[in-house]
């Protein structure tokens, strides 16, 4: 699924980070659930919504995306559509995640520069309104 | 489009032009080898404009562009750099619209992201160029409103003057364009700065949330193969032959054919560092299709032997033997051990050390080691290259175009005008990337498919075919008298392939007598600049040694090293001491005063007591302390609170280097922790993300407090500088924690062992 979103739908939204489901980079929505699209057949998916970081807003002004601009969250940015789509999935699932709730989402996620931190501060800013 | 009045300084030429419009366009170019002559040449037609390092421009309906120099990788430099233009154009920040330079080429300067010398290098030039464009707005309204220049003043990129005129710098600009380029501009005192100093969003948060192609590997062209390259399974291997028989009866595959990087006796220059010089090359449709048919391929690989290397660059041209054999981590550390007996070469010597440890009463002697470290940058090594013979056109993420460039050339047999190189954002860098290699093996792919070709690298490839953190160790030695008082410091270091010393650092110059050594081990394992290369083992080190020395002498571990840095400050010892104590000795107290170290072990009520480490560090020109507060969760230590304390001069844009402080401290901990690239015969033992651990949400602190000393100093660097001292401020802690010692990174296995 990764490649054809990437190479044949030009949605180059959605990354590569490793292909063995370890990073998350890749992630996207298979029915409102947070899925690395690398692990994803194109044949298991059928008739079932998918969507990639480019279609969580028209305007990328969903409220998750706005609480990562608020925060600053990203420093390279390449991971952080998939924390994104990791953290929406979450939030839809779970308003109101506890701290550990947040480590046990978002832990399939790397982010190789370390903004953990605000990625989690976003979260809980997106959580409390 | 007419050309204004070009005006040349030392350091950097500022250029003011007419856009076909109207408006003005002011560039900065920093002078490389290229003739002057030459770069005119270039300015004069708008779309070489882009070719520029740095650049204001103005459109008559008032829309201001800055455009970034500098390749970005995530140190915020696309925010950064253009805020201390605008700062001195006095323009209105909401108004400003930023650019990577697009169609960058090389032959207009280094441009290099490295070393923490984004900002210090454009920090004068940058502004520089913001001053002289705002004074030739404010000569344009003088002029149009018959008033003395002095009297015109200028706000949130609007000029007026107390007659009541005013203007937008926009209504100006195309006057502004035809004046002569201002010289020697007075810059601005820093307590008159209105953007820098203030945090500013990343100019591209937008783009980045919403998913849009930024990266290299988010690049496509017009009738663009794929290229992935099959390199061989260890170190010290080479390609004896293949058949390709199966993968090019694979859908979508167009090609299948091996080249060499560099021909015999090329000179490589210093950022020229390749793994493996024979590639074998897959060329097809689409990403998915070549991956799959590289498995196809049948490779016949034989032992390189002895390879010989011709250099050039810095130290001059030179012959260097690579050595053949399949290395195995376990043989390496023996090697090391070995090595380490015997005697080394001298890299500084002050006092007499051998007569002060002959006479001490106490030494206190600890070896550390740390393996390979492999960047993984989270966008793993791509480029895009298309290649004819007339010129070349290359796409992606590099660190460092200027530096590739000359390379380029001769494997291309182009001239440097003849390639065009354009700067994609980086997912990631940490030094990889300052070694364009892949940027090589695409444009030759390129040039051999006659096609364009995007070269990608799979996160296995990224990982086993690195350019690595280099394998080290270090031997510290303290000589105490009788009343514990450190008479002798002795330090001897060694690595595959390099040394980690820096022997003119702390604790140099605090310790009478003083001695430091290195040595190296050649290998065929390629090793390159990693985030704070050295100091990132050296601080570790050093600082977990330095903790233990105050130990033993009944000292606190941050008293212990002010009491250092008072001797270094007020009677130095030795010479070239690079660094200053005071603002070494200002990190140490902030971090103490922030954290309320005094406290001890501090409790929190209800909760698991503390366990605090700390260290600081001073390298790129600027000072790091971190005190790490460790607690036992799940029968692990866990970092789970940290307080750190940075004095990199002046902070141009405070939040985003807090984030950047942040990540640096992330980074730390998880390579401290679990951070290793290992090899058995050659092959790398890590291959992907199940095997190579890093640092996940759940292993990251849940509080980074970060503190920056206020001063008025020039900025210095801060990509690197946090970093390394996190090492030592987790081993401190770690002993506080388990009341063991850590003397190997990563700690995490040692620590398994004793659970
Ligand atoms: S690319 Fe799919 S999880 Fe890493
Ligand atoms: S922001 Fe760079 S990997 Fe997450």
């Amino acid at each position: 699924m990764l490649w054809v979103l990437r190479d044949h739908l030009d949605l180059p939204g959605t990354k590569y980070g490793c292909g063995i489901a370890q990073c998350g980079a890749c992630k996207v929505h298979l029915n409102g659930v947070a899925v690395p699209s690398c692990q994803l057949p194109i044949s298991a998916v059928g008739k079932q919504a998918i969507t990639t970081i480019e279609g969580l807003s028209v305007n990328g002004d969903h409220p998750v995306q706005k609480a990562w601009l608020e925060h600053d969250v990203a420093q390279c940015g390449y991971c952080q559509a998939g924390q994104i789509m990791t953290a929406v999935a979450l939030l839809k699932e779970n308003p109101k995640p506890s701290d550990a709730d947040i480590d046990s989402a978002m832990s399939g996620n790397i982010c190789r520069c370390g903004t953990y931190l605000r990625i989690r501060e976003a979260i809980k800013s997106v959580a409390k309104k | 489009m007419t050309t204004g009045k070009t005006t040349y300084n030392r350091r950097s030429f500022l250029k003011a032009s007419l856009l076909s419009g109207g408006g003005l366009m002011l560039s900065v170019s920093w002078l490389s080898s290229v003739k002057a002559a030459d770069k005119m040449e270039a300015l004069n037609l708008p779309e070489q404009w882009a070719q520029l390092n740095g650049y204001i421009h103005i459109t008559p309906d008032n829309v201001i562009k800055l455009i970034c120099p500098n390749p970005e990788f995530g140190q915020n430099v696309m925010t950064a750099l253009p805020m201390m233009v605008a700062e001195e154009l006095d323009a209105d920040w909401k108004n400003v619209v930023v650019d990577m330079g697009p169609h960058d080429n090389t032959k207009l300067g280094p441009q290099f992201t490295g070393g923490s010398n984004s900002i210090r290098m454009y920090w004068k030039p940058l502004r520089e160029a913001g001053a002289a464009a705002r004074q030739m707005l404010r000569e344009a309204a003088a002029q149009s409103w018959s008033v003395p220049v002095e009297e015109v003043i200028t706000k949130a990129g609007v000029l007026s003057h107390s007659s009541g005129k005013s203007a937008k710098y926009g209504e100006m600009a195309s006057k502004a364009a035809t004046l002569t380029v201002p010289k020697g501009m007075k810059l601005k005192a820093s307590k008159d700065f209105s953007i820098v100093r203030k945090s500013q969003k990343n100019v591209e948060g937008k783009k980045i949330v919403t998913g849009k192609p930024l990266f290299g590997l988010d690049y496509r062209a017009d009738g663009m193969l794929i290229a992935m390259i099959q390199h061989p399974p260890a170190f010290g291997m080479k390609l004896k032959s293949f058949d390709a028989s199966q993968t090019l009866k694979m859908s979508g595959i167009t090609d299948v054919f091996n080249l060499k990087l560099y021909e015999d006796n090329f000179e490589q220059g210093g950022f020229d560092t390749r793994t493996f010089n024979d590639l074998l090359v897959v060329v097809g449709k689409s990403t998915w299709e070549v991956m799959n048919a590289r498995k196809k391929l049948l490779a016949q690989w034989e032992p390189a032997g002895d390879t010989k290397d011709t250099m050039s660059g810095r130290g001059g041209k030179r012959e260097v033997t690579v050595p053949g054999g399949l290395e195995s981590t376990s043989a390496q550390l023996e090697k090391m051990q070995e090595q380490a007996k015997k005697p080394a070469q001298q890299l500084r010597k002050d006092g007499d050390p051998e007569t002060a440890f002959k006479n001490a009463a106490q030494i206190i002697e600890r070896t550390y080691n740390a393996p390979f470290l492999a960047h993984n940058c989270m966008e793993p090594m791509n480029f895009f290259a298309h290649v004819t013979d007339e010129k070349a056109l290359l796409v992606g993420p590099l660190q460092a175009p200027g530096w590739v460039e000359p390379t380029l050339s001769k494997l291309l047999n182009l001239p440097a005008d003849k390639i065009e190189m354009q700067m994609t954002r980086m997912g990631g860098g940490f030094g990889r990337r300052a070694y364009g290699h892949y940027l090589s093996e695409a444009a030759l792919i390129s040039k051999k498919a006659k096609a364009p070709i995007k070269l990608i690298y799979t996160r296995e490839d990224d990982m086993t075919y690195g350019i690595y953190r280099p394998m080290y160790t270090a031997t510290y030695r303290a000589a105490l008298d009788a009343n514990k008082n450190l008479i002798g410091f002795h330090v001897k270091g060694g690595g595959i392939p390099e040394h980690a010393i820096h022997a003119n650092r702390f604790p140099a110059g605090a310790v009478e007598n003083y001695l430091a050594e290195g040595w190296e081990i050649p290998s065929n394992i390629t090793i390159g600049a990693f985030r704070a290369p050295r100091s990132n083992f050296n601080a570790a080190a050093e600082q977990s040694f330095l903790d233990e020395v105050a130990e033993a002498m009944g000292k606190d571990p941050i008293e212990f090293r002010l009491e250092l840095l008072k001797r270094a400050r007020e009677n130095p010892v030795g010479k070239n001491n690079e660094y200053d104590p005071d603002r070494y000795a200002g990190v140490l107290t902030l971090v103490r005063d922030k954290s309320g170290w005094n406290k001890a072990d501090v409790a929190t009520p209800g909760k698991e007591t503390y366990h605090r480490g700390v260290a600081a560090y001073f390298c790129h020109n600027s000072y790091a302390a971190h005190v790490v507060d460790m607690v036992t969760r799940d029968g692990q230590p866990y970092v789970e609170r940290v307080f750190s304390a940075i004095d990199c001069g002046i902070v141009v844009n405070p939040d985003a280097a807090k984030n950047m402080v942040q990540g640096a401290v992330v980074d730390g901990i998880g390579n401290a922790f679990y951070g290793a690239l290992t090899h058995k015969n050659g092959a790398p033992e890590q291959s992907n993300f199940h095997n190579y651990r890093i640092i996940r949400h759940n292993e990251a602190p849940k509080q980074i407090d970060v503190h920056f000393v206020e001063n008025d100093i020039d900025p210095t660097g801060l990509g690197e500088p946090p970093f390394p001292p996190v090492f030592g401020a987790v081993a401190n802690a770690l002993y506080k924690t388990t009341g063991k010692r850590q003397y190997n990174q990563p700690f995490k296995p040692e620590l398994d062992k004793r659970i």
